[in-house]
């Protein structure tokens, strides 16, 4: 009996994600008084994976397949299912991400395992019942849900558990082949096309959002919000109307029917803040609202506002950022 | 080719989500409920791609109780040909890929679309539970289909970019924007829906893996601290030495 983890890597790197399910899986285990094994997928390089040790991690499997670089969804579920029975997991942690998704809910059927996604808190394990905080209505609630199955599959949600750092521990990387065939590469994709990021942030994995809305009257005045994002190293985002029109891109869209961020900080500019929106964003640790119309909703959700026109207040808010740095 | 589309029954997003006192339970009342924004996706692409290639059949499934069925006739309004409604409360995600797959495969249908992920219980489960089930791909989530014969090219997105991926079929997709613009049913469709066959068939499978015990709701804020429009910069000085976020 263990806890497997999941860590996913991107051009050598453990993804920031990745390191929060690192350290919750190593909670997991001390919890049930047992150790926690990762297996790593993606392209990973071996000095990072030691470096897991600082969240908790005892030994990390890593099958150096090249096939494995890109996500194909038959083939990281054969190798996380042979790495669990191998380990013999009770519980398997990983990202609720679209690789965690996408691999977690095949391996729940193969693996005969309750499955919980969307999950912001480590479990609670006393009186014999396995329970999960997760995030359900679209950010509107929260719900806790009983795994009653012998095995459970757990998704974290990014940014809401802190990643420990135990500064110097190493985990021991051991390599691991799961015997891949031909046949489990079936579905790998043809082609990989990632975003022109020119220095940008990505917005699933960003600490820090800058959004815009129907406020900003324009895509040409984008520049503003890119401006004080660079200045903050933030994402940028924007509101459905927006890329409903086109003026972003549909990656973009925060809310309901978009996607949902749990940054530290979400500032949000131009936005009205319907309950569409609110439900994608509420969920972040401070949120900052620029809006002309001080009646404008989004404001009863706040942390901090400023009752201006964003023409007007984002140059200022760039250049006192700057001035900080 | 035989469409299997699966749509979910969820509180319309504009709804202000409560619970029963005891908080085990959302609370229905006077909640308007919708086809899930995201299964408009998956029904609108099945419909015209079955239009482009000029035969085949789309079929509508939603595991759910009778209360459902005004959706269901919305969806063969908007141009759906048949319907099964699975008589049962989806209880949880592995309960209804049981439902999904067992009806895929006794129907034999060549491509399984569904929404991403329903805008209720969020799971973005249910894809993956029927492709493993059924032992055949899941793409998920989808953002772009295209159907040539018995081969399909989807874009799949992932964090950060997206991938192309060809499949043949069966396979199951999670389809999400800007994968079509979703149809809104017409006159002629709501007319002609009224007559469209709705089967109900029982539920079958083992029971569900997982329990709800509690609803909550997040936290309040406190309340929003104004800052001065002409003093803007101060702002970023509480962001660093009160919130401490930058």
């Amino acid at each position: 009996m263990s806890v497997l983890v999941v860590v996913e890597c991107a051009d050598g790197e453990v993804k920031k994600s990745s390191l929060e399910v690192a350290s919750y899986g190593a909670q997991v285990a001390a919890q049930l008084g047992t150790t926690a094994t990762v297996i790593a997928v993606g392209e990973a390089n071996e000095a990072n994976l030691a470096k897991l040790g600082e969240q908790g991690i005892t030994k990390v499997l890593y099958d150096a397949e090249p096939r494995l670089k890109d996500f194909v969804n038959n083939a990281y579920t054969k190798l996380i299912a042979t790495a669990a029975e191998q380990e013999q997991a009770k519980v398997i942690v990983l990202a609720n991400s679209n690789i965690g998704a996408a691999v977690g809910s095949r391996l729940s059927v193969r693996l005969k395992a309750s499955l919980a996604t969307n999950v912001v808190e480590l479990p609670k394990t006393d009186g014999g019942q396995f329970t999960v905080k997760r995030g359900a209505f679209s950010g509107k609630a929260f719900s806790d849900v009983v795994l009653s199955g012998d095995r459970k599959i757990i998704a974290v949600k990014k940014n809401s558990t802190e990643a420990q750092h135990d500064a110097g521990k190493t985990a021991e990387v051991v390599s691991f082949s799961a015997q891949l065939s031909d046949a489990d590469f079936a579905d790998a994709p043809k082609q990989v096309i990632m975003q022109d990021q020119a220095g940008g942030v990505l917005l699933p994995e960003a600490e820090r959002v800058v959004s815009g809305g129907r406020g900003m009257k324009g895509p040409e005045n984008w520049n503003l919000i890119e401006d004080l994002a660079k200045a903050l190293g933030a994402a940028t985002a924007c509101s459905k109307p927006v890329s409903d029109v086109d003026w972003r891109p549909h990656h973009e869209h925060v809310g309901q029917t978009g996607i949902t961020v749990s940054p530290n900080l979400y500032i949000a500019c131009g936005i009205s803040g319907a309950i569409q929106h609110l439900a994608g964003v509420n969920s972040s640790k401070v949120i900052v609202v620029i809006n002309k119309d001080p009646e404008a909703p989004f404001f009863k959700a706040a942390d901090y506002g400023i009752v201006g026109d964003v023409f007007d207040v984002l140059p200022k808010l760039t250049a006192a950022v700057k001035a900080l740095n | 080719m035989k469409f299997l589309v699966c749509i979910s029954n969820v509180p319309d997003t504009t709804t202000k989500i409560t619970f029963t006192p005891d908080n085990k339970e959302f609370n229905k009342a006077g909640v308007q409920f919708v086809i899930n924004p995201w299964d408009e996706y998956a029904l609108t692409r099945a419909i015209e791609l079955k239009e482009a290639a000029g035969n085949g059949t789309v079929t509508v499934l939603n595991v759910g109780e009778a209360d459902t069925e005004p959706n269901i006739r919305k969806a063969l309004a908007i141009g759906a040909d048949d319907a099964i409604r699975v008589n049962a409360a989806p209880t949880d995600a592995y309960f209804v890929a049981e439902q999904i797959a067992a009806i895929a495969k006794e129907g034999a249908y060549d491509v399984i679309l569904m929404g991403k992920e329903s805008i209720d219980y969020n799971g973005f489960q249910v894809h993956g539970m029927v492709g493993e089930m059924l032992g055949i791909p899941t793409v998920a989530p989808a953002m772009k289909l295209d159907l040539s014969g018995s081969t399909a090219t989807l874009e799949r997105e992932i964090e950060g970019g997206k991938e192309i991926v060809t499949v043949n079929t069966p396979f199951v997709a999670s389809c999400q924007q800007p994968m079509c613009e979703p149809r809104i049913p017409n006159m002629r469709g709501i007319m002609t829906a009224r007559t469209k066959p709705l089967k109900v068939v029982p539920p079958v499978g083992e029971p569900a893996r997982t329990q709800v015990a509690e609803y909550a709701l997040p936290p309040k804020k406190q309340g929003v601290k104004l800052i001065d429009a002409e003093n803007a910069g101060e702002l970023i000085k509480l962001l660093r030495n009160e919130a401490k976020v930058i």
